[in-house]
């Protein structure tokens, strides 16, 4: 099943005002944006211009972060991280387009960590989907989806970004 | 072996020990019959690895919990020092043996050294020896579990030097199937001009020369794909790429040239050859660089000169070549 175009938009425009909203309450003036590939750094693009703020926003490549290289290996063809910056003391504002066991994620902040030490990390997702895994959780979620096992639900894109839901190949 | 059969090994189960099924590396051995999808996912990882280098924490936790031996039969700084390297910064812990001081000067055989190491759970050897095909018998001999890595034995391949320099190649020039590419120098006595050569053939890099005195030119040289020239002007003509080979002679056992002096007139890169390379060209040379013999001081740190960029890219490639031949 697909979202159509206007239902992905408005997703979108969900997690942009909450965390615009979330910027403002808590004072955050110049946050680093950065976004997971491939959908997430989509995402991040996104938000980094519709909130105004200039350049591009900053992609990280976790496959050296996985935790499941043992069982899977690396894949060779994979952007690399773009960190343009420097996190130190700054609030991170980090963006994935799911969150399903969370090991993404983990490793995502692992990565960070490894660019320096942020004041904070804020977790923008657009679907959190069940099938947690490890303690973590979204911040700012543009939908919350419950869906069977054999279901997988992935962002195509980048323009423009369609939801989309499958069965597990 | 005799130098016609060190320069024509054609071993077709080298080829399956080098690669368990088309993309997937289980042993690094030659570069011979490497398919050219998987030298180019080599480079690709290299290019993600390579930004690991700049971070302000140099790592990435992929081999954590690996333990790699470098077991060196043979003296070597740069190789072991990038191999050292490319191994911390994935995490992976690494052993130095420097088995020219070690136990076989006691008396125990490889294979018992080799036992011996098994026994303390290691996951790959990095081989450097003088004798070709080293690497080859290590691997036989290893267990399953365990990859090994050929860092250079005897006359017959460098495989993890080729996959560098083509790499910093590829930092130049995007496509290898424009390029002119000499090899210049002792060819003879050149792991590294055989690995090159077999890489850039692969790669189908159309106008490949090797560049050196008759007496340094091996029997059947054109058979590898590349054209032999005697006088170095007219060979590095319009190149793209210059690789100069370092004069190895510890490894000569009869008197191959004149006298250096003599070789440095006629094979040595001055900057008056400069002018000669095609206008984008660039001077590499796999080290240790000797200054004065093969190459001048002047191009060898001149702005066509990527020589240090050779090293740093050395790390990158190594860590590709690591993570690939660990990975399940």
């Amino acid at each position: 099943m697909k979202y159509s175009k206007t239902q992905t938009q408005d997703l979108l425009l969900k997690i942009e005002n909450s965390l615009r909203d979330y910027l403002l309450n808590n004072n955050i003036k110049n946050p680093i944006i950065i976004g997971v590939h491939t959908g997430g750094a989509w995402i991040a693009d996104w938000l980094q211009k519709s909130l105004g703020f200039e350049g591009k926003a900053a992609s990280l490549n976790i496959s050296f972060y996985r935790d499941d290289f043992s069982k899977v290996g690396v894949n060779p063809r994979v952007d690399p991280t773009a960190m343009p910056v420097s996190v130190d003391d700054k609030h991170v504002i980090l963006v994935d387009d799911v969150l399903f066991t969370g090991r993404t994620t983990r490793a995502a902040i692992n990565e960070i960590f490894d660019f320096g030490r942020p004041l904070s990390v804020t977790l923008v997702v657009l679907v959190e989907r069940n099938g947690k895994e490890l303690p973590i959780s979204a911040d700012i979620v543009g939908e919350k989806l419950e869906l069977d096992n054999n279901k997988n639900i992935k962002l195509l894109g980048p323009d423009p970004m369609i939801l989309e839901i499958i069965d597990k190949g | 072996m005799n130098e016609k059969d060190d320069m024509g090994i054609k071993n077709k189960e080298l080829n399956q020990q080098n690669i368990v099924s088309q993309q997937h590396l289980r042993h690094f051995l030659d570069i011979e019959y490497l398919p050219k999808s998987l030298i180019l996912d080599i480079l690709d990882l290299a290019e993600s690895f390579a930004g690991v280098s700049g971070q302000p924490v140099k790592k990435v936790p992929l081999l954590r919990g690996k333990t790699i031996v470098n077991l060196f039969f043979e003296s070597s700084t740069r190789t072991r020092t990038t191999f050292e390297l490319a191994a911390k910064r994935l995490s992976a812990d690494i052993l130095n043996i420097n088995l020219d001081y070690s136990a076989t000067k006691k008396g125990e055989t490889l294979l018992d050294t080799l036992r011996n190491l098994q026994a303390m759970h290691c996951d790959m050897f990095i081989v450097r020896h003088p004798s070709s095909g080293a690497a080859e018998f290590i691997s036989k001999n290893v267990l399953q579990n365990i990859s090994v890595i050929n860092a250079g034995d005897g006359r017959h391949a460098h495989p993890t030097q080729a996959m560098l320099d083509i790499f910093t190649i590829r930092k130049y020039f995007s496509d290898f199937t424009k390029i002119k590419v000499a090899i210049v120098g002792d060819i003879l006595h050149s792991r590294v001009a055989r690995s090159l050569m077999h890489a850039l053939r692969i790669l189908e890099v159309p106008d490949v020369r090797v560049i050196a005195p008759k007496t340094l030119l091996p029997i059947g040289i054109e058979d590898m794909g590349a054209t032999s020239y005697v006088n170095m002007d007219e060979g590095i003509k319009n190149c793209n790429v210059v690789i100069m080979l370092r004069l190895q002679n510890e490894r000569m056992n009869s008197s191959f040239i004149p006298n250096e002096h003599e070789y440095y007139n006629l094979y040595g890169f001055t900057p008056r050859r400069l002018d000669l390379l095609a206008k984008n060209g660039i001077v590499m040379h796999p080290g240790p660089v000797n200054r004065g013999v093969e190459i001048s001081s002047e191009v060898a740190d001149g702005d066509r000169s990527v020589i240090l960029q050779q090293v740093s890219n050395g790390i990158a490639v190594r860590m590709a070549i690591l993570s690939l031949s660990m990975q399940p």
